[in-house]
This record gives structure tokens, sequence and C-alpha cells, in this order.
């Protein structure tokens, strides 16, 4: 039985060009697609939207045969397909434009274009061929800009329109869109989309992948909603409204999975006043003793980057930190620490351990101050504090001079919140801390959380999984654009649909 | 935590990480021991005992003993020890005659004039022949026996003159490569110790020389070098400034300045080298402690490291120093001040160079532009080859020290055995292939372990 308005509601589209049946993807530990269905016609733009971590990216890298899929069948033009690298994709006419823009910013737009497919006889480059090739692709997609330039002198916008030109001159009939929008203001949105109408035009199919509803609604043919790894079905834009596709995109109870427990706040620890810097704008916040607060918004809202300014890693320009109510100069993670307020990064592997030192060095390096008189390593006292916190977090390792990079994920963040509780650090800012971590260590660091807040400290959590937001905050602030755009004081009487609502602007 | 079956692959990689290349080292001290065994002639105390055996089962009563000897220190020792010997066994004392062969002619024509007939003689291989001639033209004594000490068969690369030469040989790039093996477990690089030797000899020989020169007392030797030091020091930090607060890669900012050290020792010398340093000044090149006879530069040279090992090992600064080295930004994010950190390696790296140039201008008694001239990539392959990985995060100072040894014993061996220099160079650009090559095996294998764990939790 085909889902709720399927292809016969929009009866003049041209026939499938890309067919999707099925699609099922596992990675070690994560079904990160089970079943995904879709196909793009030629001369449509097709929207997927859905959560993060529903597994859309997922879905348009099998696309862009940058994944291969390990169930169900891929169609092209009628006939099944499957390519074995981008290139081969490319090879048959999927062009993919990246969020990270992949082209070579030191060459100029000219070379890039015609980067791996040179016009050249014995290796000699036909450039007077080259840059008319280029001036009349450009030009046809209105776009002005000289071939001649170097591709990192261009803005973002332009250089999207330019790896937009690439894909049209490989002759590519799909192209696969990621995010397209998200690095750019408002008027290059206008330019984007009305080079999307030409191509459609042009009978080239569009599948773009967008957390901005508004943006789908003006420029999308039909939009798919996936959600927990699946496809729900696949709608003409016309018969949605924006409350619609959020509902379609959460669509789930909430599930008791999230052991909160709730505790009566005390004073205020931590205060943020018109913070700005980065991506940051005036980002004001105030957490309590014992209080969780969560902060949500889309991938690039700027919420790592607030968290950043906080902990003294990134320039602040403008605004004040205060601690106790009285404000604290914190220009480096150092004065952060010493003032009691630690960062867990996002991602653990680049900027939270030192993969290749041992478990108890990772755990030491920023207590070692507390157990060296004069620069020398008391290793006994240390010893022991580690062990003290392994048992007490519950930390699996083989022993104090494992290699933290043979660590599972969920030890891997229990090593560094172990480190931080050692400094009895009393404003914890958790960015992402269940981030491809197993269910059974997500259950154990929600516990801890709230072990942390009956011991008087306040933990900042900001998530990309709104259930976790929903279900282990007091209080929500959400983030769109580097600004704090709303603020949900009951998080347990919140739903997913009001926070999304302030999140996609 | 004590899951010995877990740990037991991890104990035996370790070991393999430590003691891999001693074990290289091991091996090419028994090859080339086995390449350079032959006839060895004992001197000094080994002969005087060796023809000291010889005597015990020689009737001695009423003969003559003479101990024969040429001059220098060596024989003076054999014909003191064994005259020692006679005596308290006998209670003969033995006529020593060292010197010229001339002298030994006229003791050995008295001794033929009046009449004696029992003669012992002992000599050293060396003399032997001298001797002998002697005798042929004095018929008088032909009843007379010769005594010489026995060759025996010996290693030359074993000799303890000869590990003395290797140990001495390494010391200044052994010296340069304590700092190097800082730089490197950072994840920089320092190419300009090289040229710091020769900025140091210059400076540290025109220093003395302003200071009293061949006649500069002990107190200006110490100043000079130790202003030497600071100087190439301050040179070091000043690398570490343009790669902290400029971000210029170590890379080019060393070269920058490995050029910049290398003209100023010129323009210093005015391209000539620089003599006036007193006798006593090469007591810090070429000295040993009058006790155990070991070379002042590598007493100096163990202190380092042992120096060197207490502070990666035991304090916080060496903690700092291999988590800048494994993630500088997660060490940043952990409240590590990663530009005081760099700022004291690259310094110390610099100090350590100026010292380097300061033992070899003592043990050439001269200071010269010319000196150092390639020395940062026989300093850089020692700490590569003892296991120190460009890619920081990794290495010890122990290991640093086998690979200066490696690298010195292959280079001893090799003209020991008489390879060609030419052969030589490519030997050792070979070997230090070789040890980056099983520094890439050995990280591949241990992602493959990470991997295969990771995907299991």
């Amino acid at each position: 039985m085909p889902p709720p308005g399927s292809e016969s509601a929009v009866p003049n589209a041209g026939a499938p060009l890309l067919r999707l049946e099925g699609i099922r993807k596992e990675f070690p530990g994560v079904l990160a697609v089970r079943d995904a269905s879709l196909d793009v016609r030629a001369g449509e733009v097709h929207a997927l939207v859905g959560e993060n971590g529903a597994g859309k990216s997922t879905l348009i890298r099998i696309v862009t045969g940058a994944h291969q899929a390990d169930g169900g069948t891929v169609e092209l033009n009628g006939s099944t397909a499957r390519w074995p690298s981008p290139l081969a994709a490319a090879g048959a006419g999927i062009a993919a434009i990246y969020q990270e823009l992949d082209m070579v910013p030191a060459l100029s737009v000219r070379a890039n274009l015609f980067l791996a497919r040179e016009d050249a006889h014995l290796g000699f480059i036909a450039a007077t061929e080259e840059r008319k090739r280029a001036r009349e692709v450009l030009t046809r997609m209105g776009v002005d800009v000289d071939p001649g330039v170097r591709v990192g002198d261009l803005e973002v916008a332009q250089q999207q329109l330019v790896a937009i030109a690439r894909a049209l001159l490989a002759e590519a009939r799909l192209l696969v869109m990621d995010e397209p929008t998200a690095a750019l203001a408002s008027g290059e949105v206008e330019r984007l989309f009305g080079v999307m109408r030409e191509l459609r035009g042009r009978r080239i199919g569009i599948l773009f992948v967008s957390h901005r509803l508004d943006e789908v609604m003006a420029i999308a043919d039909r939009v798919t909603v996936m959600r927990d790894g699946a496809t729900l079905g696949t709608w003409p834009a016309c018969e949605l409204t924006r409350e619609r596709l959020v509902e379609l995109m959460v669509g789930r109870p909430l599930d008791q999975e999230f052991p909160k427990v709730h505790i009566a706040p005390g004073l205020e620890v931590l205060g943020v006043r018109n913070l700005s810097g980065g991506r940051v704008r005036d980002a004001s916040l105030s957490i309590r003793a014992g209080e969780v607060l969560g902060i949500a918004g889309l991938v690039g809202a700027g919420r790592t980057d607030l968290a950043r300014l906080i902990f003294g890693a990134d320039p602040v320009d403008r605004g004040e930190i205060l601690l106790d109510g009285r404000p604290v100069a914190i220009r480096t993670p150092r004065d952060a620490i010493r003032n009691g307020v630690c960062l867990l990064t996002e991602d653990r592997k680049a900027q939270g351990l030192v993969l290749g030192l041992s478990a108890r060095d990772n755990f030491a390096l920023p207590n070692l101050d507390r157990w060296s008189p004069w620069g020398w390593v008391r290793r006994g006292k240390e010893l022991s504090e580690f062990e003290r916190f392994v048992a007490g977090l519950r930390i699996r390792v083989a022993g104090p001079a494992q290699p933290a990079r043979d660590l599972s994920g969920g030890n891997q963040q229990k090593l560094l919140l172990a480190r931080w509780l050692e400094r009895d650090s009393r404003v914890l800012i958790f960015d992402e801390p269940t981030r491809g971590i197993d269910v059974g260590a997500k259950h154990e660091i929600y516990l801890l959380i709230n072990e942390l807040v009956a011991r008087g400290k306040a933990i900042v959590m900001i998530s990309s999984d709104l259930p976790e937001v929903l279900g282990m905050s007091d209080r929500i602030l959400v983030m769109h654009g580097g600004r704090v755009v709303g603020e949900i004081p009951e998080a347990a009487a919140a739903t997913q649909e009001q926070v999304l609502r302030l999140a996609v602007g | 935590m004590t899951d010995t079956g877990e740990r037991g692959p991890s104990v035996l990689s370790r070991l393999l990480r430590a003691y891999g290349m001693l074990g290289v080292l091991v091996l090419l001290a028994v090859f080339f021991s086995v390449a350079t065994i032959q006839e060895q002639q004992p001197g000094g105390e080994a002969a005087a005992r060796s023809v000291a055996r010889q005597l015990e089962g020689t009737q001695l009563e009423g003969a003559t003993v003479v101990i024969v000897g040429r001059g220098g220190d060596e024989d003076a020792r054999f014909a003191d020890t064994l005259a020692q010997r006679v005596r308290e066994r006998t209670g003969v004392v033995p006529l020593v005659v060292t010197g010229d062969p001339a002298e030994a002619r006229t003791a050995l024509g008295r001794l033929a004039e009046q009449g004696v007939t029992r003669c012992v003689i002992a000599t050293t291989q060396a003399s032997a022949g001298v001797v002998r001639s002697i005798l042929e033209q004095l018929p008088a004594l032909a009843g007379a026996r010769v005594l010489i000490p026995a060759s025996y068969r010996w290693p030359t690369f074993l000799l303890p003159e000869n590990l003395r030469n290797v140990a001495n040989q390494i010391a200044v790039i052994a010296i340069l490569a304590v700092g190097m093996t800082m730089v490197i477990v950072t994840g920089g690089i320092d190419l300009s110790v090289g040229s710091l030797i020769a900025l140091a000899a210059v400076v540290t020989a025109s220093l003395i020389g302003r200071m009293g020169g061949e006649g500069a007392g002990t107190a200006a030797m110490i100043l000079g070098g130790m202003a030497t030091m600071v100087l190439c020091s301050a040179i070091g930090a000043f690398s570490g400034v343009m790669i902290t607060r400029f971000k210029v890669p170590p890379f080019i900012a060393t070269l920058a300045v490995m050029q910049v050290a290398s003209g100023l020792a010129y323009i210093i010398s005015a391209g000539r080298p620089v003599y006036r340093l007193p006798q006593s000044f090469v007591l810090l090149g070429r000295g040993a402690d009058p006790v155990l006879g070991i070379p002042w530069a590598v007493l100096l040279m163990g202190v380092l490291y042992a120096t060197a090992h207490v502070l990666m090992a035991r304090t916080t600064l060496g903690r700092y120093i291999y988590a800048v080295g494994g993630n500088a930004e997660a060490a940043r994010l952990a409240g590590v001040r990663v530009a005081a950190v760099l700022l004291f390696v690259y310094a110390a790296c610099g100090a350590l160079a100026g010292l380097g140039g300061v033992v070899m201008a003592s043990q050439l008694r001269s200071g010269a532009p010319t000196y150092g001239v390639m020395y940062e990539l026989y300093v850089i392959a020692a700490v590569v080859v003892g296991g120190t990985s460009l890619s920081g995060g990794e290495g010890t100072i122990p290991g640093t020290l086998v690979g200066a040894f490696i690298i010195a014993v292959i280079q001893n061996g090799m003209n020991l055995t008489h390879v060609e220099s030419y052969t030589q160079k490519v030997v050792l650009g070979l070997v230090i292939l070789g040890a980056v090559l099983l520094d890439r095996l050995k990280q591949r294998g241990m992602r493959r372990r990470g991997r295969s764990q990771g995907s299991g939790g």
C-alpha cells in the first residue's frame, strides 16, 4: 500500500530519475538507516527532511556513492544501479554539493570547474577552450564570477554556485545538496533558489536536505520525511503546512528513557550577559545550582560556539560572564577551569582526549597541579585518585596505562567527566554528551547527571537529541542563527514541536 | 583492573617498543665485536701481568732481570708494575730500562761486560725486535731469555679505548638530541641546532679570547660557556615565539634561524677559526675523570640524560610536553599553557645546542663557523632511530640515547671494518629509513588494534 499522498498526487511530473526502495545501512553498533524509500523525478526539487540523526545524511551519502547500502535497491532511470565510489556515482550523472565544499581553494574557478576533467591534449591544458566553456556555463546560470579568480577568494555562496556549475559541466542529471543554505544569507538563498529553478527547467532532478522548513516550503515540489532511520512517506509540498511537517518529523511520544530527577535549584552560579563572539550574538543565560539547562537548536545554530566562549576557548568580543553574581575574566580555558567551569567537548577524540596517552594521563592532565608540588608528580597520589574515580564512575578500563584510544565511547566520556569531577568543578558544560554512545552507556551518563545536580552542580547540556533535551533538562534555551531565540521554562511540559518551531527560526 | 589476559599483548608490545631499539644496538655491538676479533697486543698493566705469569715458571735465583721498554706512559706503567711484581715475588730487584733503543743497547752492553750470564729480559711486543737484534751483537748474553707478553684474540671494537672513543664521538650529537627529543615530542622540529653549534663554538672561543685568551682562568671559561648557552637559549626562545605567537610552522621558523645563526657565526669570527684558547679548556672535551677514566663529556651527557628523563617522565612539564604533542587542542582545553610549553622546549633545545657547541670547541680547542654542518640531521636521525615519532606525542629520552649510540656504533664499526666513507653514508641513510619504517608499522598495528576494539564497544 502506497504511503499517504504518493506518486499519483503529482501526475504531471517527469518519470522517476532515481528510485530508492527499502534502503538499509548499518554501522558498527548503529542502524543508521532502517528502511528508506523515495524517488526523485527529472525536473523536480525534492526535499528530504527530518530531525538530527534521522538518517538523512547517511541516505544521501548512499545516493552519492560515499556509503554502500547494506540492503534495498537503487534504480537509476529504471535500471538497478550500484556505485562503489563517489567517482562512480559522478560517472552515472549524480553530483554531490556538500556542506564542506570539496574544491581546491588555492586554484582558480576554471581549474576547479575542470578538475580531473581537464580539457587537455598530451597533458597540456587547452586553457582558451576551458575558459570559454567556463564562461558559458556560468552565464547560463546567471552567475557573475570571473573564471580566473581563486576559489578561496570567493564568498561561500559563490563557491557553492561554482560547485553547481561544475556539476553541470559534468552533465549531471541529479544534484544532491546537503544543507545548501546553511552558510548563506537570505539574499544569497534567493539567488541559489533562482539557479535551482533554472535547473529544474532543464529537467535536472534535485534532491536536497534542509533543516529550514520555510525554505523547504518555498522551493520543494515534493517532500520526503525521515524519522528514526526510515522514510515516513512523500508528500507534494503544496499539501503540507509547516506545522504538519514538524508533527511528521517529531511524530513519536516522548518515552520514559530519561530518569530525570528534579532538585530545588539554589542560587545563580553562572550568568552570561549579552555575550558575543564568533557566530554568537548577544547571548544571555543564567543557571542555578542543581539545575540542568538544556540548549537546543539545529546544527550550526551557535550552541557549541556559545559553550566555547563561556569556557574561554574562543575570544569574546563583547559581554560578560558572572560566577556567583561577580564578573570574572575568562580569557583561556585555564581561567575557566580555575574558576570551576569546565567543558566536555562535543568531539571527544579531537578536543577532549590525547588519544595516544594513557587513561591515567588523560585523567590527570588538567589536575596535575593538585598532586605535583613544585612540578614533581606524586604518582602514588595520582594513581589512587584515578582508581577512586574509575570505581566511582564505573569506568571500564584495563588499567591505568591503557591508551585512551582503546576505550569505548562511553568510557571515554566518563574518563573526561572524571577529570573534571576531580577538580570539583561547579559548572559542567556537556556538549553532545551522548553522541556516539550506545544506549546502556547513555543511561549511565543520565544517572551521573542526576548525581551531579544532587550535589549542587550546575549543568549546561547542549544536545541535538530533542527527546534527550526535553527529558533531562529543567529549562531549555533554544538557539538559532547565533542568538538565543527562546526559553522554555518548564522542560517537562514542553513538546518537541515547540522546541523545533523555535529552532527552525 | 588486573585482568592480565587483556593486558598481556600490550605489555609485550610495550616491552618491544621500549627495548626494541636496545636489542638492535646489542645486535650491532655483537656483530661488530665478532667482525673485529683479531690478535691484540696487551700494553701497560695487562702486559706486565702476562709477563709476570710467564716468570712464575722460571728460576730467578742468581739471575739478572732486565725490563726493557720504550718511552711513554704505557710502557712506564708496564715497567713499574712488572718491577714491583718481581720484587715482591723473588726479592730480586730488576733493572728497568726505558727510552730509546740506544739506551737499551748501552744497558745490555754493560751487563755483557760485567759477565752476567743468566739473564732474563722482559719486554713488550713492540720492543722485542729491538732487544733481539741487540742480543745478536752481544754473544756474552746468548743465553739470555727474552719474555714478551702473550698476545690474545679479542674484538678491537670492545677494547676500552675504542668504547671510550665511541662515547666521546657521539657526545655532542647526544647532548643536542636531548633537546631535539623534547621538540619532536611536541610535534615540532628544530633545524637550527647545527648552526647553533657553530655559533656557540665561535662565541665561546671569542668570549674566552676577550677574557684573557690562552691565559684565561677557569672562571672566565665557565663564564664564557654559560653566556654562550644563554645566548643560544634566547635564540631558541626566539624560534619558539615565532612558532607560538605568529604561528610560523616550526620547520620554516627554525630553517630561517639556522641561516641567521650560521651567518652570525661567520660574521663574528670573520670566517676564520678562533684559536686563542687555554690548554686547560680541552679538559671538557678531551679530559677524563681520574678515577674511572670516563671522559668528562660522556659524564656530562649522562647527567643531562638522567635529568631530562626525570623531567619528561616525572614532572608536570614533561606530561604537558607529551600532551601538547599528542593533541595540542585537547591540551589547551584541559588548561595546559601550550605556548609556554612550546617556548620552553625550543629554549631548552637552543641551550643544549649551545652546550654542544662549547663541548665541540673544547674538543677541537678552537671555534670555527664551519662546525656542526649537517649535525641537525644526525641529531634528528638519532632521535627518530630512538623511537620518537615525528608526528609528536611519543618518544623517550633513554630511547634517544640508544638511537645516538646506534648511529655511533654503526659509524665506528664501519671505520673499524674499513668500510669506506661513501658506503658509510649509504648505510646510515638506510638505517634511518629502516627506523622510520619500523615506527610506521608500529603505528599502523596500533591503529588497527584501536579500530577493532572501538567497533566492539
